[in-house]
Protein backbone atom coordinates (compact mmCIF):
# COMPACT_ATOMS: atom_id res chain seq x y z
CA UNK A 1 0.00 0.00 0.00
CA UNK A 2 1.34 3.52 -0.83
CA UNK A 3 2.31 5.71 2.30
CA UNK A 4 3.40 2.74 4.39
CA UNK A 5 7.09 3.40 4.42
CA UNK A 6 6.07 7.12 5.54
CA UNK A 7 4.41 6.17 8.39
CA UNK A 8 6.84 3.67 9.43
CA UNK A 9 9.75 6.14 9.63
CA UNK A 10 7.50 8.30 11.80
CA UNK A 11 6.31 5.17 13.97
CA UNK A 12 10.31 4.50 14.54
CA UNK A 13 10.89 8.12 15.72
CA UNK A 14 7.35 7.74 17.62
CA UNK A 15 8.84 4.85 19.15
CA UNK A 16 12.08 6.27 20.70
CA UNK A 17 11.25 8.34 24.09
CA UNK A 18 10.73 11.75 23.93
CA UNK A 19 14.28 13.15 24.51
CA UNK A 20 15.70 10.52 22.17
CA UNK A 21 17.05 10.99 19.24
CA UNK A 22 17.96 7.84 16.62
CA UNK A 23 19.81 7.93 13.71
CA UNK A 24 19.00 9.64 10.39
CA UNK A 25 17.04 7.32 8.33
CA UNK A 26 18.41 8.58 5.25
CA UNK A 27 17.16 5.44 3.85
CA UNK A 28 13.39 5.51 5.11
CA UNK A 29 13.08 9.23 3.49
CA UNK A 30 15.10 8.03 0.13
CA UNK A 31 12.30 5.30 -0.27
CA UNK A 32 9.32 7.64 -0.18
CA UNK A 33 10.51 10.57 -1.92
CA UNK A 34 11.36 7.55 -4.90
CA UNK A 35 7.79 5.99 -4.29
CA UNK A 36 6.82 10.03 -4.57
CA UNK A 37 8.36 10.18 -7.68
CA UNK A 38 6.71 7.35 -9.39
CA UNK A 39 3.33 8.46 -7.88
CA UNK A 40 3.85 11.78 -9.55
CA UNK A 41 4.94 10.22 -13.19
CA UNK A 42 1.85 8.47 -13.21
CA UNK A 43 -0.42 10.85 -12.64
CA UNK A 44 1.56 13.50 -15.29
CA UNK A 45 0.78 10.32 -17.87
CA UNK A 46 -2.22 9.97 -16.53
CA UNK A 47 -3.77 13.44 -16.93
CA UNK A 48 -2.01 13.62 -20.26
CA UNK A 49 -4.11 11.02 -21.27
CA UNK A 50 -7.15 12.39 -19.62
CA UNK A 51 -6.77 15.77 -21.40
CA UNK A 52 -5.66 14.40 -24.44
CA UNK A 53 -8.36 11.56 -24.87
CA UNK A 54 -11.02 12.58 -22.45
CA UNK A 55 -10.37 9.36 -19.68
CA UNK A 56 -12.52 11.05 -17.29
CA UNK A 57 -12.52 7.38 -15.95
CA UNK A 58 -8.40 8.12 -14.70
CA UNK A 59 -9.57 11.11 -12.32
CA UNK A 60 -10.91 9.40 -9.87
CA UNK A 61 -7.06 7.42 -9.64
CA UNK A 62 -5.24 10.36 -10.00
CA UNK A 63 -6.75 12.01 -7.49
CA UNK A 64 -5.87 9.46 -5.06
CA UNK A 65 -2.58 9.30 -5.95
CA UNK A 66 -2.29 12.96 -5.36
CA UNK A 67 -3.82 12.10 -2.04
CA UNK A 68 -0.87 9.82 -1.34
CA UNK A 69 1.84 12.26 -2.37
CA UNK A 70 0.48 14.90 0.21
CA UNK A 71 0.45 12.51 2.86
CA UNK A 72 4.07 11.26 2.17
CA UNK A 73 5.26 15.26 2.06
CA UNK A 74 3.26 15.73 5.15
CA UNK A 75 4.72 12.54 6.76
CA UNK A 76 8.93 13.28 5.31
CA UNK A 77 7.74 17.26 7.09
CA UNK A 78 6.56 15.95 10.75
CA UNK A 79 9.34 13.72 10.56
CA UNK A 80 11.82 16.44 9.81
CA UNK A 81 10.46 18.89 11.99
CA UNK A 82 10.36 16.31 14.94
CA UNK A 83 14.01 15.66 15.01
CA UNK A 84 14.39 19.64 14.77
CA UNK A 85 12.70 20.01 17.96
CA UNK A 86 14.33 16.65 19.29
CA UNK A 87 17.45 18.74 18.55
CA UNK A 88 16.34 21.93 19.65
CA UNK A 89 15.31 20.58 23.41
CA UNK A 90 18.96 18.83 23.41
CA UNK A 91 20.21 22.21 23.05
CA UNK A 92 18.92 23.60 25.27
CA UNK A 93 19.72 20.92 27.98
CA UNK A 94 23.11 20.50 26.61
CA UNK A 95 24.11 24.45 25.61
CA UNK A 96 26.24 24.32 22.39
CA UNK A 97 28.68 21.07 22.39
CA UNK A 98 26.14 18.38 21.65
CA UNK A 99 27.66 14.97 23.46
CA UNK A 100 29.42 13.60 20.25
CA UNK A 101 26.72 10.21 20.09
CA UNK A 102 23.55 12.89 19.66
CA UNK A 103 25.84 14.24 16.68
CA UNK A 104 26.57 11.50 15.07
CA UNK A 105 23.25 10.56 14.85
CA UNK A 106 22.58 13.57 13.00
CA UNK A 107 22.81 14.54 8.92
CA UNK A 108 24.82 16.97 7.43
CA UNK A 109 21.98 19.60 6.80
CA UNK A 110 20.83 19.09 10.61
CA UNK A 111 24.35 20.07 11.74
CA UNK A 112 24.31 22.96 9.58
CA UNK A 113 21.17 24.73 10.79
CA UNK A 114 21.70 23.86 14.11
CA UNK A 115 25.34 25.76 13.93
CA UNK A 116 23.47 28.85 11.83
CA UNK A 117 20.73 28.67 14.58
CA UNK A 118 23.07 27.71 17.33
CA UNK A 119 25.28 31.25 16.97
CA UNK A 120 21.86 33.58 17.10
CA UNK A 121 20.65 31.35 19.99
CA UNK A 122 23.69 32.21 22.46
CA UNK A 123 23.89 35.82 20.91
CA UNK A 124 20.68 36.61 21.42
CA UNK A 125 19.89 35.29 24.70
CA UNK A 126 22.83 36.74 26.09
CA UNK A 127 23.13 40.07 23.51
CA UNK A 128 20.81 42.02 26.46
CA UNK A 129 22.84 40.71 29.28
CA UNK A 130 26.47 41.18 27.38
CA UNK A 131 25.23 44.70 26.92
CA UNK A 132 26.59 46.58 29.75
CA UNK A 133 30.35 44.28 29.52
CA UNK A 134 29.29 42.92 33.24
CA UNK A 135 31.35 40.15 34.86
CA UNK A 136 30.17 37.74 36.66
CA UNK A 137 26.52 37.82 35.26
CA UNK A 138 25.78 34.16 34.88
CA UNK A 139 25.86 31.06 37.58
CA UNK A 140 29.14 28.82 37.28
CA UNK A 141 27.95 25.88 35.22
CA UNK A 142 26.39 28.24 32.45
CA UNK A 143 29.75 29.96 32.31
CA UNK A 144 31.87 26.78 31.78
CA UNK A 145 30.03 25.90 28.64
CA UNK A 146 30.71 29.56 27.18
CA UNK A 147 34.09 29.40 28.43
CA UNK A 148 34.71 26.43 26.36
CA UNK A 149 33.51 28.04 23.54
CA UNK A 150 35.61 31.60 23.75
CA UNK A 151 32.81 33.45 24.19
CA UNK A 152 33.52 34.46 28.00
CA UNK A 153 36.60 34.32 29.83
CA UNK A 154 37.62 33.35 33.52
CA UNK A 155 38.17 36.63 35.48
CA UNK A 156 40.03 35.63 38.11
CA UNK A 157 40.76 38.71 40.32
CA UNK B 1 9.38 55.10 29.78
CA UNK B 2 11.28 54.24 33.29
CA UNK B 3 13.02 56.71 35.30
CA UNK B 4 15.36 55.49 38.16
CA UNK B 5 15.50 56.87 41.85
CA UNK B 6 18.71 55.29 42.42
CA UNK B 7 18.97 55.21 46.21
CA UNK B 8 22.09 53.43 45.90
CA UNK B 9 24.16 56.17 44.68
CA UNK B 10 25.36 59.39 44.69
CA UNK B 11 23.69 60.75 41.82
CA UNK B 12 21.68 63.27 41.87
CA UNK B 13 19.85 63.41 38.22
CA UNK B 14 16.81 63.57 39.50
CA UNK B 15 14.34 66.28 39.18
CA UNK B 16 14.16 66.91 35.25
CA UNK B 17 10.61 66.76 32.93
CA UNK B 18 8.00 65.66 35.06
CA UNK B 19 6.90 63.70 32.33
CA UNK B 20 8.55 60.19 32.96
CA UNK B 21 7.44 58.25 35.79
CA UNK B 22 10.05 57.96 38.32
CA UNK B 23 10.47 54.70 40.24
CA UNK B 24 12.35 53.30 42.81
CA UNK B 25 15.14 50.42 41.76
CA UNK B 26 12.26 48.00 44.07
CA UNK B 27 9.58 48.93 41.92
CA UNK B 28 11.74 47.94 39.05
CA UNK B 29 11.93 44.55 40.45
CA UNK B 30 8.67 44.00 40.99
CA UNK B 31 7.87 44.95 37.46
CA UNK B 32 10.36 42.47 36.14
CA UNK B 33 9.48 39.34 38.45
CA UNK B 34 5.56 40.04 37.47
CA UNK B 35 6.70 39.96 33.39
CA UNK B 36 8.59 37.28 34.59
CA UNK B 37 5.94 35.32 35.94
CA UNK B 38 3.39 36.66 33.34
CA UNK B 39 5.76 35.47 30.41
CA UNK B 40 5.99 31.62 32.12
CA UNK B 41 2.43 31.11 32.80
CA UNK B 42 0.92 32.47 29.69
CA UNK B 43 0.68 30.03 26.58
CA UNK B 44 1.04 32.77 23.90
CA UNK B 45 4.38 35.44 23.57
CA UNK B 46 3.70 38.80 25.55
CA UNK B 47 4.38 42.30 24.78
CA UNK B 48 7.74 42.89 24.89
CA UNK B 49 9.66 44.88 26.99
CA UNK B 50 12.44 45.47 26.45
CA UNK B 51 12.86 48.89 28.06
CA UNK B 52 12.48 47.18 31.04
CA UNK B 53 14.93 45.07 30.72
CA UNK B 54 17.77 47.37 30.11
CA UNK B 55 16.66 49.26 33.01
CA UNK B 56 17.27 46.14 34.82
CA UNK B 57 20.90 45.45 33.24
CA UNK B 58 21.32 49.37 34.33
CA UNK B 59 20.37 48.81 37.71
CA UNK B 60 22.37 45.57 37.84
CA UNK B 61 25.60 47.08 36.50
CA UNK B 62 25.01 50.13 39.46
CA UNK B 63 24.55 47.04 41.77
CA UNK B 64 27.77 45.24 40.68
CA UNK B 65 29.75 48.70 40.85
CA UNK B 66 28.70 49.22 44.47
CA UNK B 67 29.47 45.94 45.45
CA UNK B 68 33.11 46.80 44.38
CA UNK B 69 33.20 49.56 46.96
CA UNK B 70 32.07 47.13 50.12
CA UNK B 71 34.78 45.17 51.66
CA UNK B 72 34.89 41.78 50.53
CA UNK B 73 34.09 39.93 53.99
CA UNK B 74 31.77 41.75 55.10
CA UNK B 75 27.75 39.96 55.13
CA UNK B 76 26.40 42.67 53.30
CA UNK B 77 28.16 41.56 50.33
CA UNK B 78 27.15 38.11 49.74
CA UNK B 79 23.54 39.53 50.37
CA UNK B 80 24.10 41.63 47.92
CA UNK B 81 25.96 39.24 45.82
CA UNK B 82 22.76 37.09 45.80
CA UNK B 83 20.61 39.77 44.87
CA UNK B 84 22.53 40.29 42.41
CA UNK B 85 22.29 36.71 40.92
CA UNK B 86 18.72 36.09 41.57
CA UNK B 87 17.68 39.54 39.95
CA UNK B 88 20.05 37.89 36.68
CA UNK B 89 18.28 35.02 36.73
CA UNK B 90 14.78 36.21 36.27
CA UNK B 91 16.11 38.43 33.40
CA UNK B 92 17.65 35.40 31.89
CA UNK B 93 14.88 32.95 32.65
CA UNK B 94 12.20 36.13 31.24
CA UNK B 95 14.40 36.11 27.90
CA UNK B 96 14.69 32.53 27.75
CA UNK B 97 10.61 31.76 28.08
CA UNK B 98 10.38 34.11 25.75
CA UNK B 99 12.61 33.07 23.36
CA UNK B 100 11.31 29.48 23.63
CA UNK B 101 7.82 30.48 22.47
CA UNK B 102 9.30 32.30 19.13
CA UNK B 103 10.91 29.30 18.62
CA UNK B 104 7.44 27.41 19.03
CA UNK B 105 5.54 29.50 17.38
CA UNK B 106 7.68 31.09 14.92
CA UNK B 107 5.40 31.27 12.33
CA UNK B 108 3.07 32.75 13.90
CA UNK B 109 4.91 35.39 15.52
CA UNK B 110 6.20 36.43 12.60
CA UNK B 111 2.86 36.78 11.19
CA UNK B 112 1.09 38.29 14.13
CA UNK B 113 4.45 40.81 13.97
CA UNK B 114 3.88 41.65 10.41
CA UNK B 115 0.29 42.37 10.44
CA UNK B 116 0.68 44.99 13.11
CA UNK B 117 -0.53 48.23 13.29
CA UNK B 118 2.11 50.96 13.47
CA UNK B 119 1.56 52.53 16.93
CA UNK B 120 0.93 48.98 18.70
CA UNK B 121 3.08 47.53 20.93
CA UNK B 122 5.51 45.23 19.58
CA UNK B 123 6.12 41.67 20.69
CA UNK B 124 9.17 41.24 19.82
CA UNK B 125 12.15 42.95 20.20
CA UNK B 126 14.69 43.86 17.02
CA UNK B 127 16.63 41.45 18.57
CA UNK B 128 14.13 38.72 19.12
CA UNK B 129 12.62 39.93 15.58
CA UNK B 130 15.93 38.99 13.80
CA UNK B 131 15.87 35.91 15.90
CA UNK B 132 12.54 34.54 14.68
CA UNK B 133 13.21 35.41 11.18
CA UNK B 134 16.46 33.40 11.27
CA UNK B 135 14.98 30.72 13.06
CA UNK B 136 11.96 30.00 9.83
CA UNK B 137 14.94 30.54 7.35
CA UNK B 138 16.96 28.02 9.08
CA UNK B 139 13.86 25.97 8.98
CA UNK B 140 13.14 26.09 5.41
CA UNK B 141 16.76 25.44 4.55
CA UNK B 142 16.97 22.31 6.63
CA UNK B 143 13.75 21.19 4.95
CA UNK B 144 14.33 21.94 1.37
CA UNK B 145 17.99 20.73 1.49
CA UNK B 146 16.65 17.56 2.89
CA UNK B 147 13.79 16.42 1.05
CA UNK B 148 11.78 19.11 0.02
CA UNK B 149 14.40 19.74 -3.27
CA UNK B 150 13.43 16.20 -4.42
CA UNK B 151 10.18 16.11 -4.36
CA UNK B 152 7.83 17.02 -7.01
CA UNK B 153 8.04 20.40 -8.96
CA UNK B 154 4.56 21.24 -7.08
CA UNK B 155 5.51 19.60 -3.89
CA UNK B 156 8.14 21.84 -2.96
CA UNK B 157 6.81 24.10 -0.15
CA UNK B 158 5.26 23.77 3.02
CA UNK B 159 3.08 26.35 4.73
CA UNK B 160 4.85 26.79 8.13
CA UNK B 161 1.71 29.14 9.34
CA UNK B 162 -0.31 25.51 8.53
CA UNK B 163 2.51 23.03 9.70
CA UNK B 164 3.48 24.38 12.89
CA UNK B 165 0.74 24.50 15.46
CA UNK B 166 -0.47 27.65 17.20
CA UNK B 167 -0.67 28.47 20.72
CA UNK B 168 -3.45 27.14 22.48
CA UNK B 169 -4.90 29.68 24.05
CA UNK B 170 -7.69 27.34 25.64
CA UNK B 171 -5.60 26.23 28.27
CA UNK B 172 -5.98 26.96 31.68
CA UNK B 173 -4.09 29.62 34.12
CA UNK B 174 -4.05 30.83 37.83
CA UNK B 175 -4.36 34.18 38.67
CA UNK B 176 -4.88 36.89 41.27
CA UNK B 177 -6.61 39.86 40.24
CA UNK B 178 -5.12 43.59 41.13
CA UNK B 179 -7.83 45.76 39.32
CA UNK B 180 -11.61 44.60 39.94
CA UNK B 181 -13.20 43.49 36.98
CA UNK B 182 -16.77 43.26 35.96
CA UNK B 183 -18.74 41.45 33.90
CA UNK B 184 -16.20 38.55 32.48
CA UNK B 185 -17.75 36.62 29.97
CA UNK B 186 -16.93 33.06 30.45
CA UNK B 187 -17.42 30.09 27.99
CA UNK B 188 -19.42 26.85 28.60
CA UNK B 189 -17.38 23.67 28.75
CA UNK B 190 -19.93 21.55 28.22
CA UNK B 191 -22.97 21.39 25.49
CA UNK B 192 -25.66 21.84 28.26
CA UNK B 193 -23.97 24.37 30.33
CA UNK B 194 -24.22 28.10 28.60
CA UNK B 195 -22.30 31.43 29.12
CA UNK B 196 -22.00 33.29 32.11
CA UNK B 197 -20.67 36.49 33.40
CA UNK B 198 -18.20 36.85 36.53
CA UNK B 199 -17.05 39.75 38.26
CA UNK B 200 -13.42 39.49 39.74
CA UNK B 201 -12.49 41.17 43.00
CA UNK B 202 -9.61 42.39 43.53
CA UNK B 203 -6.54 39.80 45.07
CA UNK B 204 -9.41 37.16 44.52
CA UNK B 205 -7.86 34.07 42.71
CA UNK B 206 -9.16 32.21 39.99
CA UNK B 207 -7.82 29.31 37.51
CA UNK B 208 -9.25 30.43 33.74
CA UNK B 209 -8.59 29.69 30.84
CA UNK B 210 -6.59 31.95 29.28
CA UNK B 211 -8.36 33.00 26.07
CA UNK B 212 -10.71 34.75 28.67
CA UNK B 213 -8.74 36.93 30.17
CA UNK B 214 -5.70 37.31 27.84
CA UNK B 215 -6.65 41.70 27.54
CA UNK B 216 -6.59 41.37 30.93
CA UNK B 217 -3.32 40.49 31.55
CA UNK B 218 -1.56 42.49 29.00
CA UNK B 219 -3.53 45.60 30.63
CA UNK B 220 -2.40 44.55 34.03
CA UNK B 221 -5.47 43.78 35.28
CA UNK B 222 -4.70 40.09 36.36
CA UNK B 223 -1.33 38.68 37.52
CA UNK B 224 -0.60 35.15 35.89
CA UNK B 225 0.80 32.63 39.21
Amino acid sequence: MFCEKAIEIIRELHRMGDGQLPAFNEDGIRQVLEEMKALYEQNQSDVNEAKSEGKSELIPTIKFRHCCLLRNQRCIAAYLYDRLLRIRTLRWEYGSVLPTNIRFHMCAEEVRCLKDHGEFEIDDGTIILLKKNSQHFLPRWKCEQLIRQGVLEHIMS
Amino acid sequence: KYRMSDTLSDDASGGDDGQEDVMTPAELIGKLEEAWLNERFSPELLENKSEMGECVMEQLTHMEANLQRVWRGDVKASVHRMEIDRIRFVLSSYLRSRLQKIEKFFPHVLEKEKSRVEGDPSFLSPEEFAFAKEYLANTETYLKAVALKHMPPNLQTVDMLKAVPEPCLDSFVFLRVRERQENILVEPETDDQREYVVDLDVDSQHLMRYRSIAPLVSSGAVQLI
